[in-house]
């Protein structure tokens, strides 16, 4: 995989990750370019494309659209399910997961990511492996957090 | 799943919210200037956000030192900003800084920062990879763990350069965890994309490969990727690989879905990891008897599974099979060796080709395309006409249709041409316009390939043209042109038809352009009806010459021409049309030319001497169609290519497809009419388009460069004559890439080494250099050479040695052609190798009087080629000696009565024959002319050394 997106219906990017060398500006218009060409697509449409010389593979959640880019000789229908796998660990992750927890949460969906995904290949297919090695992570963070703070923030995102 | 995703973010974002907000934890502290951004108009955010950065800017730049917390806390609001869409240029010290933090959050934002925000050239690096050196070495398992993630995700050559060593030692060792192993496992693969020659083969490798008997599937599925990227730039260090994923495919395909437990998705066992074994295998060709047949029962197993009923009406259930099911297909595909397994693969997806689902039907119609190039399955790929003809007319989403075009003519021979070409015309009319342009191509192509009869292949060309006319590029109406002119069996059937074509009221201007040429070489065959008498083609041509733009109508004052010599009777008609104010006076410098130099000729001129001007086109050489060339360079290099070869070797080609041009044939003895038609020279390219396509396109089709690379590069030619007289230098530069040359030649042998600098500070993937030599230079030059590395890292220079043998005299030059992919972008260089009859110049010292003698013994007309040409250079004498001395041949001093003459002589060496050569060079100052004499025993020798030698003064 060389790279994924993840943006709003608005074309807002939410996520980005990219596997392969590019400079700033190259990202950008690729950028661009790819969240034109894929929200002009109608829903019944056909989940891949061709876009230069790869293959686009998207598939819409809500209001989120995930975008792949594969090489070539890489396989359409499990990148689709790549898609979907990640979906549900931010889904389980999250409790169930809006565009909202992306946004405040990007480190967290980062996070996710590179326990899935490394280099742009699967890393770790079991859902309960990839959440254990977040979960230990947020058990830290608690207890350092802890540390710092007597007051609790829960419930700061009800005022949005 | 996918609704939980919907339901929070439908109707009841704030509910969903509300409810939750008990749980959200971390990542809270941030919320409530960020939703102070968000959600505000663009300025009040900028303002808002400008606002916060200088806020951080002053915390970072305080004398009170900061605590990782707040650090970690304002590194992650920066990246926050950036990640909105806004530029970041500080706080990347601070990020570092919290990478040798102990605590496991701090460090992990800092590499989350890092990630995203330095690129790999960053003068951080070297603090980054101490920290990440330190986390290596901890043996605390998370933090090997970040360590390695923030290698694979930066990816850079110095990171390569730091670890490629630990981290093979990290993957192999016994005490490494799991999860580290998967990590450490890509990240050793994206080490080895960035810079294949820092990760060497070794110890480890044997162990690696056996990492896919490994306990843990997790393990496996990530050290698999690593082995087929590994595998395929290394096959015989990985074979044993091949034996060892069978036997984990197998376990896999046969396992309950419940023994896998969590790696059991919608009910299939194991998909990444199945796919990724299929993958692996296909790096390999069809495996050892025992093996093979473990391996077919697998593949037979997964067929299978396809028939059953689903487990799960899930799509994520049908996908996951499906996946492994098409990757099973590639393999079939690739070992080509299975009849029975190609023919059920095929029958499958004929089932997918009116699936439900638009993704199934979308690869469906993707894989029988590569089912068609096998010899096994085309048949059976052929059976499915009416289903894809079907989905030509009926599918809704453009990109479907689009397969469907490309399987047509993949599954195109001659039983169906006819059918399919007339199918692709009609869809052609209704056809979305980002296609158009490549279907006009692939029609082009098809009715060339199995026309029997080549008059339906002019109806088919007229037919394009009046469809989808301004789709029809140069290439398509050249290459029309260019089959009539060379069957004289058509020519008249071309001209009746085109004649009739212009008849119709409103037409396209290429078929004026076409219209115009065929009539002008061909109207004589149907002048002899009346209704078609020249008079009447005269008009009906010139009735359409004010509606088009200038190229065209410079093509139908040639055709005027033409028509004089023709047709007497309707030359003062025509002297009357180029004697008008609107042609002689034209503000168009081109057409007034034109008009002025053609009454001129036809004035002046005798009948004979314009029937000579005015001679039909000769035959053009036969070679690929350039349409074909256009078409694979639309598609990228690998898939239409293929396709092709694979089908000229299945021998159905009957038409006999790109053949190499023929002997001698240069650029300069094969008029094309692009030319000047007329050959007055002055005159710059007729029917040439739009100035930025023009010039590409022509090289394109009349260059006996081979078509299938890219066109030479824009100054290829100088660069070539740089090279006659000297051995070293720069071939090349563009802003990407420099190609430099270092060669030296003794006797008929010769070396060179070319050196490919990568001026970008990013990898050049896909590199590949080819030297191409047409098969006559391939007769007369042999060329050795290694295949270089395919990638090439940012600033780094590699370089290919070609070892050369002369081994008779030559005239063409070989073609390097350079492909490779920088960034996303294919690119492809084409440039004309210097290596130069010249080089197998020995200098021969001699006397005035046997140089005078020798001179005597080669005076017969065969021998001797001159040519007296102007002075392109001052007229230095010490220069033009040291080009003489330059181009091999020793410098004879004293021979030449005259002083100012230059004399010289040398053998050239062939294996088969050595050439004596004597030249002679006399400088005019007065005139600013030279007049060079070469005579060598082999006409073809003298002949081009003297086009050689010419060029340098």
């Amino acid at each position: 995989m060389q790279f994924m997106l993840l943006f709003s219906r608005q074309g807002k990017l939410r996520l980005q990750k990219w596997y392969v060398p590019l400079s700033d500006k190259e990202k950008k218009k690729i950028t661009r370019e790819l969240v034109q060409t894929v929200l002009a697509r109608k829903p019944k449409m056909c989940s891949f494309l061709e876009w230069r010389d790869l293959k686009i593979v998207y598939k819409r959640y809500a209001s989120l659209y995930f975008c792949c880019a594969i090489e070539d000789q890489d396989n359409e229908l499990i990148t689709l399910e790549i898609i979907h796998r990640y979906v549900e660990l931010l889904d389980k992750y999250f409790g169930s997961v809006c565009e909202l927890d992306i946004i405040f949460n990007f480190e967290k969906a980062y996070f996710i990511l590179d326990e899935f995904l490394l280099g742009g290949e699967v890393q770790e297919t079991s859902k309960k492996n990839v959440l254990k090695a977040i979960e230990q992570a947020d058990l830290l963070q608690e207890k350092t957090e802890a540390m710092y703070h007597s007051k609790s923030f829960i419930g700061s995102k009800k005022a949005y | 799943m996918g609704a939980c995703f919907g339901q929070c973010l439908g109707a009841s974002v704030g509910y969903s919210l509300a409810t939750r907000s008990a749980c959200d934890g971390p990542g809270v502290f941030r919320g409530r200037w960020t939703c102070r951004i968000l959600g505000k108009s663009k300025e009040a955010e900028i303002k808002r956000i400008n606002k916060e950065l200088a806020n951080i800017r002053s915390k970072f730049k305080g004398d009170k030192a900061l605590d990782g917390y707040s650090k970690k806390k304002y590194v992650c609001k920066l990246l926050f900003i950036f990640l909105l869409g806004h530029d970041i240029d500080f706080g990347h010290m601070e990020a570092v800084n919290l990478l040798s933090s102990n605590r496991y959050t701090e460090k992990q934002i800092g590499y989350l920062f890092i990630s995203v925000l330095v690129n790999s050239n960053s003068e951080l690096i070297r603090l980054i990879n101490n920290a990440v050196k330190n986390d290596l070495a901890s043996r605390n398992p998370s933090f090997m763990g970040l360590a390695l993630h923030c290698i694979a995700n930066v990816g850079s050559r110095e990171m390569a350069e730091a670890f490629a060593a630990d981290v093979p030692r990290i993957l192999v060792a016994g005490d490494t965890m799991d999860s580290v192993k998967q990590s450490a496992a890509l990240c050793l693969l994206r080490l080895y994309r960035t810079s294949p020659d820092l990760v060497p083969m070794g110890d480890w490798t044997s162990r690696v490969v056996h990492l896919l008997n490994d306990q843990h599937l997790g393990v496996v599925t990530a050290a698999t990727s690593l082995i087929t990227t590994l595998a395929q730039k290394n096959p015989e260090e990985f074979k044993t690989s091949v034996s060892l994923a069978v036997s984990r495919l197998s376990r896999i395909v046969t396992s309950a879905s419940t023994d896998l437990q969590d790696y059991t998705y919608y009910f299939v066992p194991a998909p990444w990891l199945s796919v990724k074994l299929l993958r692996l295998l296909q790096c390999y060709p069809p495996p050892d008897p025992a093996v093979r047949g473990r391996l077919t029962e697998c593949l037979e197993t997964i067929l299978n599974k396809a028939q059953e009923p689903p487990k799960s009406k899930k799509v994520q259930h049908s996908n996951a099979k499906n996946a492994v099911l098409f990757e099973a297909i590639s393999l079939i595909i690739h070992h080509d060796s299975e009849p029975n397994l190609l023919v059920r693969a095929c029958n499958q997806l004929g089932q997918f080709l009116q699936h439900r689902e638009t993704n199934l039907r979308y690869l469906a119609l993707e894989s029988m395309c590569t089912l068609a190039s096998s010899e096994f399955s085309h048949e059976a790929v052929k059976t499915h006409i009416e289903t894809v003809i079907n989905a030509l007319k009926t599918e809704r989403d453009v990109s479907v249709r689009q397969r469907a075009v490309d399987l047509l003519y993949a599954m195109c021979d001659r039983s169906n041409a006819q059918q399919i070409v007339a199918e692709m015309l009609s869809y052609l009319e209704t056809a979305d316009y980002s296609i158009r342009e490549e279907i006009v191509l692939k029609v082009a192509i098809l009715a060339e390939k199995y026309a029997v009869d080549y008059t339906w292949y002019v109806d088919t060309i007229l037919n394009l043209i009046r469809i989808a006319g301004d789709y029809v590029s140069e290439e398509v109406w050249y290459r029309v042109i260019q089959i009539v002119i060379n069957r004289d069996d058509v020519q008249g059937y071309a001209a009746k038809t085109v004649f009739e074509a212009l008849q119709a009221p409103a037409c396209h201007e290429n078929l004026v352009k076409v219209g115009g040429y065929i009539l002008g070489e061909f109207g004589n065959l149907i002048a002899g009806d009346p209704r078609s008498s020249p008079l009447i083609q005269f008009d009906l041509l010139h009735s359409k010459f004010h509606l088009c733009g200038a190229p065209t109508r410079a093509l139908l004052l040639s055709t005027y021409i033409k028509f004089v010599n023709l047709f007497p009777e309707v030359k003062t008609t025509i002297q009357d049309v180029l004697r008008s104010d609107s042609q002689l006076r034209n503000a168009d410098v081109e057409l007034q030319q034109r008009a002025v130099e053609y009454l001129r000729l036809s004035t002046v001129a005798s009948t004979d001497i314009l029937a000579t001007v005015l001679e039909e086109m000769p035959p053009f050489p036969e070679r690929e169609s350039s349409i074909l060339a256009k078409l694979k360079k639309k598609k990228g290099p690998s898939t239409v290519m293929d396709l092709e070869e694979a089908k000229r070797e299945r021998g159905s080609d009957v038409n006999g497809g790109p053949e190499p041009a023929p002997a001698g044939a240069s650029a300069a003895s094969t008029p094309s009419p692009s030319a000047d038609l007329l050959g007055l020279g002055a005159a710059p390219p007729v029917p040439a388009g739009p100035p930025p396509s023009s010039g590409g396109l022509l090289v394109d089709v009349f260059s006996d460069s081979p078509s299938a690379v890219a066109p030479l590069a824009p100054g290829s030619e100088d660069n070539f004559a740089r090279f006659v007289c000297k051995n070293n230098g720069v071939l090349f530069e563009n802003q990407l890439l420099q190609i430099g040359l270092k060669s030296e030649f003794r006797q008929n042998l010769g070396r060179m080494f070319i050196f490919y600098g990568n001026k970008t500070s990013t990898q050049f993937l896909h590199f590949t250099p080819t030297l191409i030599c047409s098969d006559d230079l391939q007769a007369s030059l042999s060329l050795q050479t290694k295949p270089v590395d395919p990638t090439v890292d940012g600033g780094a220079q590699v370089q290919q040695a070609v070892n050369i043998e002369c081994v008779s005299d030559f005239a063409e030059a070989p073609v390097l052609n350079i492909q490779f992919r920088y960034g996303g972008t294919f690119q492809n260089v084409s440039v004309k190798l210097p290596i130069t009859l010249n080089k197998f110049f020995q200098p021969t010292e001699m006397a005035s009087q046997d140089f005078f003698q020798r001179w005597k013994q080669l005076s017969s007309p065969q021998q001797e080629v001159q040519s007296i040409f102007r002075a392109k250079h001052p007229m230095d004498t010490e220069i033009t000696k040291a080009k003489i001395i330059g181009f091999g041949s020793a410098l004879l001093e004293e021979v030449d009565p005259n002083p100012a003459n230059f004399v010289g002589a040398g053998i050239i060496h062939t294996k088969t024959t050595q050439i004596g050569c004597l030249l002679r060079l006399e400088p005019n100052l007065q005139a600013q002319m030279y007049r060079l004499t070469l005579r060598t025993s082999k006409e073809s020798v003298s002949q081009r050394l003297c086009e050689l030698l010419s060029e340098q003064f």
